[in-house]
């Protein structure tokens, strides 16, 4: 076990915590907004990936390329969800919503293992392939590349939620949605824009993972199950916390994994969890 | 007079003569069915329907009862089949015995978990179960004691034996024990309801707070009801287990037990005690019939229909299919 290992396993770990904490962020944002988890959101990553996969399969368009469609796929997507399923279970009690939530992510589950069959597949010879190697750690391009654009997208939820006036008016529906309705803030319309954004960010984070990740119809569940640990870590609804919250989850798993046994990589994340929630449940970063 | 004294003054028996009569009649009809002929699918299909019964009465316990959703309840399920098929296997004891032992280990293992989430509630607390339901998937496929990723095989008997629970020739034997099983659950329910346990935890659930102002301990009622669901759930787990004659941990701690629990209640009405029979003899032969006409579980096809119908409820009938029927044939009589 040497020193280059361990770094190596770090700066794994960092690149996976920075797409953690985007797809957390998209949780976060919907949880902040109105009060429910979305239990379907790996499915919704897995809608993403796949997505990308049969832009490039079709229509040849590489993955970096067709971000932006899959985002716009996404956010009608989240538009959808909210139009048809979540407008009608928001004054419902929060056992229904969970369920609701969890019978979506039933559903798109088992649509596409029936569409796509539960095969793994990979975007094959992408734009971004190959490694970089910096002071004998090794870094895969497509990982990197993905890590960056992943942060860069938080920067500009980040900056889109805390400065313009459509992100002050999600604040203001998440804070007190009848004060905001008052003011003339819409917030059925609100709510459309956060599950548009919120599985924008999920389209991005999966967008970038198909260059590199397999894809299958599972592949949503274990990013999801983080999701839920880097939300509940970060504090529920604070999105800044999502990012910090990411990285521990990533650096966690990578590093749990190589000084402890790798198969029990989910556990260590989970206890990180539980630890959480039994120790500070308004989360390392929570303002509650 | 309060509904505590009401319920106590009132006989055990005496209950709406509609609900004793259609409780009579159907399970009349149930025990002389297999005389009738049925052949081993439709024997098949009802053993599903009894199993998921329970195990949904199970999840109603702790969530349409206590009010805690569980997403993992899928767990004791599996430690009550690994625990009896381990005991069995290993040392020979009878599945009779081993299936309380099964109990005995997912009660305690229901303690452990519910000591330290006493203080989680609400989304917190079903992230938390979903995440020990997989954890629990994990574990048990790489400890090799229990066999890992192969599981435990149940060593065949020759004939068919009451003794190890074995049945080749034919399934009426196995339908009578679940269909034992599923009258004592129910039976253990419905008194539980009626009990003090039953008032207190309905109370911790409707608001936690005025419960700990009249002195019910919140966090010890919750593990209550936590340890009642699991001791629920594990003996069906163990029967299951000697039905399939292999434990392995993909089928035993599948999170698709985790889900059905939940949508069977959801669907039959939740915190009702007829709600699990009635989402089950529904949801079960949609499920077994999808699987013949549609094709195996590689489709999951049940699944989609599983999906649609847990959101299709959940926007129309938040209260499930229960409230279709009338009131007055559920309540019982009103006593002034």
């Amino acid at each position: 076990m040497t020193s280059e290992i361990i770094l190596q396993a770090i700066v794994t770990g960092l690149m996976m915590g920075l797409i953690y904490a985007l797809i957390a962020a998209g949780l976060s944002l919907i949880f902040g907004l109105m009060d429910i988890v979305n239990f379907a959101h790996g499915e919704h990553l897995m809608l993403s990936m796949f997505s990308s996969f049969w832009l490039w399969s079709l229509f040849g368009i590489d993955p970096i390329f067709s971000i932006p469609i899959t985002i716009l796929l996404m956010a009608l997507c989240g538009i959808a969800t909210h139009y048809f399923l979540i407008r009608y279970i928001l004054k419902a009690k929060m056992l229904i919503q969970i369920c609701a939530t969890f019978g979506l992510s039933i559903f798109i589950r088992s649509i596409a293992q029936l569409l796509w069959t539960p095969d793994f597949r990979n975007v094959d010879k992408p734009l971004l392939e190959g490694r970089l190697e910096i002071a004998s750690v090794f870094i895969g391009q497509p990982q990197l590349i993905a890590s960056i654009v992943c942060l860069v997208a938080f920067i500009g939820l980040y900056l889109f939620v805390t400065r313009t006036e459509t992100g002050l008016a999600l604040q203001a529906t998440a804070q007190d949605r009848q004060a905001a309705e008052i003011l003339g803030v819409p917030s059925n319309k609100m709510f459309a824009i956060g599950w548009a954004i919120g599985l924008g960010c999920v389209a991005v984070a999966g967008g970038m993972m198909s260059n590199y990740f397999f894809i299958f119809t599972d592949v949503g569940i274990n990013f999801a199950l983080f999701a839920f640990v880097a939300v509940a870590l970060g504090g529920f609804g604070s999105i800044i916390g999502c990012l910090y919250a990411g990285i521990i989850i990533g650096l966690v798993e990578s590093l749990g994994g190589l000084l402890i046994d790798p198969s029990f990589k989910l556990l260590y994340v989970f206890a990180i969890y539980l630890l959480v929630v039994i120790y500070r449940p308004q989360g390392l970063f929570g303002r509650y | 007079m309060n509904k505590l004294d009401i319920a106590k003054s009132e006989p055990l028996w005496n209950t709406n003569k509609n609900i004793t009569l259609i409780i009579s009649v159907l399970l009349f009809i149930l025990i002389a069915l297999p005389f009738f002929g049925l052949n081993s699918f439709y024997l098949h299909l009802f053993i599903m329907i009894f199993m998921h019964a329970v195990m949904a009465q199970s999840w109603n316990v702790i969530a349409g009862l206590s009010g805690q959703i569980s997403l993992g309840h899928g767990a004791f399920f599996g430690i009550g089949a690994y625990a009896s098929s381990f005991f069995f296997v290993q040392y020979g004891i009878s599945p009779w015995i081993s299936i309380f032992i099964g109990m005995f280990f997912s009660a305690i293992v229901a303690v452990l978990i519910g000591i330290p989430m006493l203080r989680l509630s609400g989304h917190y607390f079903a992230i938390a179960t979903l995440l020990i339901g997989i954890s629990f998937q994990v574990v048990f496929q790489r400890w090799e004691l229990v066999g890992a990723a192969s599981g435990l095989w149940v060593p065949l008997t020759q004939e068919d034996s009451w003794n190890s629970l074995q049945f080749h020739s034919s399934k009426a034997p196995y339908y009578y024990i679940f269909l034992f099983f599923l009258v004592v659950t129910f039976f253990a329910v419905w008194l539980l309801n009626r009990s003090k346990i039953g008032f207190r935890l309905r109370a911790v659930r409707d608001d936690a707070q005025a419960a700990s102002s009249l002195c019910i301990s919140v966090s010890n009622y919750k593990i209550i009801a936590f340890v009642i669901s699991a001791m629920i759930m594990a003996p069906m787990g163990s029967l299951f287990g000697q039905y399939i004659l292999i434990i392995d941990p993909d089928r035993m701690f599948n999170i698709e037990i985790s889900i059905i629990v939940l949508l069977i209640t959801v669907l039959g009405g939740i915190g009702n005690i007829w709600g699990p029979l009635i989402g089950a003899a529904i949801l079960i032969p949609i499920s077994e019939y999808s699987r013949i006409y549609l094709g195996g579980t590689g489709g999951a096809v049940d699944l989609i229909f599983y999906g649609l119908i847990l959101m299709v409820i959940c926007i129309f009938r938040p209260e499930g299919l229960i409230s279709f029927v009338p009131k007055n044939i559920l309540e019982r009589k009103k006593q002034r």
